[in-house]
């Protein structure tokens, strides 16, 4: 997904650079008013995780690739503000593995920081409203949340591309082909997410941010009763 | 106490997992383009991407240059990368965090 120099002008690319730098502004002041210091490392690993994860391409179709976004992911972790800094603290120290372009960073900020953190922590809310509250929902919430939100990542680029594209192209056909491919590698998105945050769910439920809730008496889990009480 | 210690077992824990992914994981990551390159290529817009300005880094396309070994500069690239993003995100974190309403002068003191 990472957007190289080139593909998008350099006035649409400097205008979403400017955005993502507001954008990394109120992240950071709405990340301050609740991100206290035991997360501070959970937050930088989750960071990490991302990096690392990144890395493993998946085959999605003949001849392509994909590979987790992270934002719908990190937004569960530690909250959707402090999600979209961890993914653009990932794309920044990826521009030195020459991966995403650098007059591009801003478009991928917002691509793959923002849109999948912000519009995948909105999706998973909603999905957590309508599903019982209970662990196991949280799981599938994090993994249809984070598939849906690299199809909206896919659509916010091709709105950067109909701005800015170096080449006069048909839409329709760049639309249609961007969300197909995307809707399968939203697929490993869902389950690398649903996979990561049940098995944090499993060992410190406490640090998902997405499930802050769980821990009401009404629907304790049976392995944290005394914990969760007090 | 005992959650703090647990915490960092937790994050040391998931720096470990990283580790191994990126070393036992990575070499068997799809090498084809990945979706938005693919669209590029069928659609017709690749030609348009112009050369990485970072594209001399030692660190260029997730290989340690000087490191011959394939698997080898891939992983420890990989584990260069976990560490970096770690340490940056804790920097970028530590200032992110929510002040104690005990200690302005601290706080104020940080932000610039």
């Amino acid at each position: 997904m990472h957007i190289p120099d080139g593909f998008i002008n350099a006035g649409t690319s400097a205008g979403a650079a400017l955005i993502a730098a507001g954008g990394v502004t109120v992240a950071v002041k709405k990340t301050s008013r609740y991100l206290d210091d035991k997360q501070v490392p959970i937050a930088g690993l989750t960071a990490a995780f991302v990096f690392a994860v990144q890395m493993l391409n998946f085959p999605v179709a003949a001849g392509t690739s994909g590979h987790l976004l992270g934002g719908a992911l990190a937004a569960i972790l530690v909250g959707p503000w402090a999600g979209a800094l961890c993914v653009t603290v990932v794309l920044v120290v990826q521009a030195f593995f020459a991966d995403g372009g650098i007059t591009a960073l801003g478009l991928n900020v917002l691509d793959m920081a923002f849109v999948t953190a912000l519009g995948g922590y909105a999706i998973f809310l909603g999905l957590r409203k309508v599903f019982p509250n209970e662990r196991s929902s949280v799981v599938v919430a994090s993994g249809i949340a984070a598939g849906i939100s690299v199809v909206l990542s896919a659509l916010v680029f091709v709105i950067q591309f109909a701005i800015g594209g170096n080449v006069d192209l048909a839409l329709g056909s760049v639309l249609a082909a961007m969300v197909g491919v995307h809707t399968l590698i939203g697929l490993g998105e869902g389950i690398i997410t649903a996979a990561t945050v049940g098995l944090v769910l499993s060992v410190r439920p406490d640090l998902v941010y997405g499930a802050r809730d769980l821990g009401t008496p009404l629907h304790i889990p049976k392995t944290s009763t005394a914990e969760g009480v007090s | 106490m005992k959650r703090q210690s647990s915490t960092r077992l937790f994050v040391i824990s998931g720096l470990l997992l990283a580790f191994a992914l990126v070393l036992l994981v990575s070499p068997l990551a799809n090498p084809n383009p990945d979706g938005l390159n693919r669209v590029a290529i069928d659609e017709g817009f690749a030609g348009t991407e112009t050369d990485h300005g970072m594209g001399d880094s030692p660190l260029a396309d997730y290989a340690v240059s000087g490191v011959d070994d394939d698997w080898l500069s891939k992983g420890l690239s990989g584990i260069i990368g976990i560490l970096a993003t770690f340490a940056l995100g804790l920097a970028l974190f530590a200032l992110s965090r929510k002040r104690s309403e005990s200690n302005p002068a601290r706080a104020k003191g940080e932000r610039n």
